[in-house]
């Protein structure tokens, strides 16, 4: 984790009045036809926290990302940001959040630039220099200042997903939420990553929620740790409640052992 | 019955678009750059396939009606008919098939994308409503440029049967006095009784395929399933509309 106060001067002050906005997920249910991906979700998290959210693959992570910014409607139960039910559009307009997309989620009929460049074009946040002055920052944040002028489709996977963040970041949101962000990058663009968010959080307290499996990130940056196992959390805690050995499956979620002996797929074959 | 309740289904979240849309009207000035860009893909692209294909409808009509009209002794009378036949039905309809195909198709296709891409669902979280950016500017540039083309349209394809009237020996009709019939049997009305067809169709035509285009669910192979099914809805749309309007307006 990063000190605070050293190496944050990076990040602009965020341009209107953001107050920390807190996240309140009470008995989140939601079912694709018969499918129940989520079965009754119930955590908050504080204005200013950081959270993450971990889980194995297909657990629901990326489904309850978007019921938090209003994309999938609940089953069952809500979603409240400030008291604010995310499921409501109004509620885009009072809370400036960001999603960074799994899969990036660029706009590939504009330039890198460009989608940096979008909202606050769209919502008229400063004027175009002022917008140039930000969009270039959150592009050198991530070592993009090269790439301003190529198209998505040119980009690499990793690539991909550092625009989707300076995207994010050029937002300026008040509840900024990550769907693995670092699942694609190397190591050390995966601490710079840790170091953004936990910045966000030092100066500006964005609330951030962080969906990944990166255990270096979870246990460095996060306040709190939920993991997301079979449409409910099977751990809601602290990060530091989570060095010590857990139970069963949790244990073997975070550290799995590779049997060549034994190895899992055989065991599924009997 | 369950095709019956999709239809309804479309025509339902086909008006609520319609009307997010207009609601956010006053926003057009200042997303000029962007009716411009649409202005030229659903005009200037569209405009020589509009200029080849008119000219030799006019040329085909005046052929036709002067081969079967040789017999009556009322080939005089050409230009009127290539003139009305034009302005009222063909100049339209053909423009707004023309339209469809390549204008609405794109539109589809891109919006398909954009949806099964999830660049929607970024533009929704943004607080950038997509009826806002990706609709509103191609309505408002189709209502601009249906005219212009359907009246490109009617007169390359006045001017296609002016020349094969001249030209065919059986026909021999100069152009002076198949512009002077075309004249005196025509009103300026019966060209706008065209350019307001044209407008509906292009219309609802822009409108049908951003809708079709934004409501694409699951993955690429609906992209395509999306621009088949918005050329087929505009197909048919044109016919039926064309029919309700033409008795509307006679
Ligand atoms: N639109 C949808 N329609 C039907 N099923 C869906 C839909 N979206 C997600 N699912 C299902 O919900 C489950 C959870 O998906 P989700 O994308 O949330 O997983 P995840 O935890 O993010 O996994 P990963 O770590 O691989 O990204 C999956 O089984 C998926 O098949
Ligand atoms: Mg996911």
């Amino acid at each position: 984790m990063p000190p605070p106060d050293t190496e944050t001067a990076d990040l602009e002050k965020p341009m209107g009045g953001t107050s920390a906005v807190g996240v309140k997920v009470e008995n989140l249910s939601k079912s694709f036809g018969s499918f129940d991906v989520l079965k009754g979700v119930t955590f908050d998290v504080q204005p200013g926290e950081i959270f993450v959210l971990m889980g194995p693959s297909g657990s629901g992570k990326s489904v309850l990302l978007k019921h938090v910014v209003g994309l999938e409607l609940p089953s069952a139960g809500r979603v409240t940001i400030d008291g604010l039910d995310a499921a409501e559009p109004t509620t885009r307009e009072k809370v400036r959040m960001a999603l960074v997309f799994q899969a990036g989620a660029l706009f590939n009929s504009l330039s890198v630039y460009d989608n940096l460049a979008l909202y606050p074009r769209e919502h008229r946040l400063a004027k175009e220099s002022g917008i140039r002055d930000k969009v270039m920052r959150a592009l050198q944040i991530l070592s993009l200042e090269h790439a301003a002028q190529k198209q998505p489709s040119e980009l690499s996977g990793g690539m991909r997903k550092r625009v989707a963040i300076a995207r994010a970041l050029v937002m300026e949101p008040q509840l900024m939420l990550y769907d693995e962000p670092t699942s694609e990058l190397d190591p050390v663009m995966s601490a710079t990553i840790s170091e953004i968010i936990a910045t966000l959080k030092e100066q500006y307290r964005v609330t951030s929620i962080v969906v990944s499996h990166d255990r270096e990130l979870a246990l460095g940056i996060a306040n709190r740790v939920g993991i997301l196992m079979g449409g409910k959390l099977a751990y809601l805690g602290s990060a530091s409640a989570l060095r010590q050995p857990q139970d069963g499956r949790i244990e073997e979620f975070l550290h799995p052992k590779i049997d060549l002996k034994n190895p899992r797929f055989k065991k599924l074959e009997n | 019955m369950n095709q019956l309740l999709r239809i309804l289904e479309g025509i339902g979240s086909t008006v609520q678009l319609l009307l997010r849309a207009a609601s956010y009207a006053p926003t057009l000035p200042r997303q000029f750059g962007r009716l411009i860009e649409q202005c030229y893909l659903i005009g200037y692209t569209t405009l020589p396939i509009v200029a080849i294909l008119s000219f030799f409808i006019g040329s085909v009509l005046a052929l036709q009606a002067g081969y079967s009209m040789q017999n009556f002794g009322a080939k005089q009378f050409i230009g009127a008919l290539v003139g009305l036949s034009m302005a009222r039905e063909l100049g339209p309809v053909m423009v707004a098939i023309l339209l469809t195909g390549r204008v609405g198709s794109a539109i589809a296709a891109e919006l398909a994308s954009m949806k099964v891409y999830q660049e929607v669902d970024a533009l929704v979280t943004m607080n950038i409503p997509p009826a806002r950016m990706l609709v509103l500017p191609r309505l408002a540039a189709v209502l601009l440029m249906m005219p212009v083309l359907t009246i490109i349209a009617n007169l390359v394809g006045w001017f296609g049967g002016a020349i094969i009237s001249s030209a065919t020996s059986f026909i021999a009709i100069d152009p002076a006095s198949y512009f002077a019939t075309m004249r005196q049997q025509m009103e300026f009305s019966d060209v706008l009784n065209g350019l307001v067809k044209a407008e509906v169709f292009g219309f609802v035509i822009v409108l049908v395929c951003c809708n079709i285009g934004l409501n694409t669910r699951g993955g690429p192979r609906e992209i395509g399933a999306a621009v088949t099914r918005a050329v087929v809805v505009s197909l048919i749309l044109i016919l039926v509309l064309d029919y309700f309007v033409t008795k509307a307006l006679l």
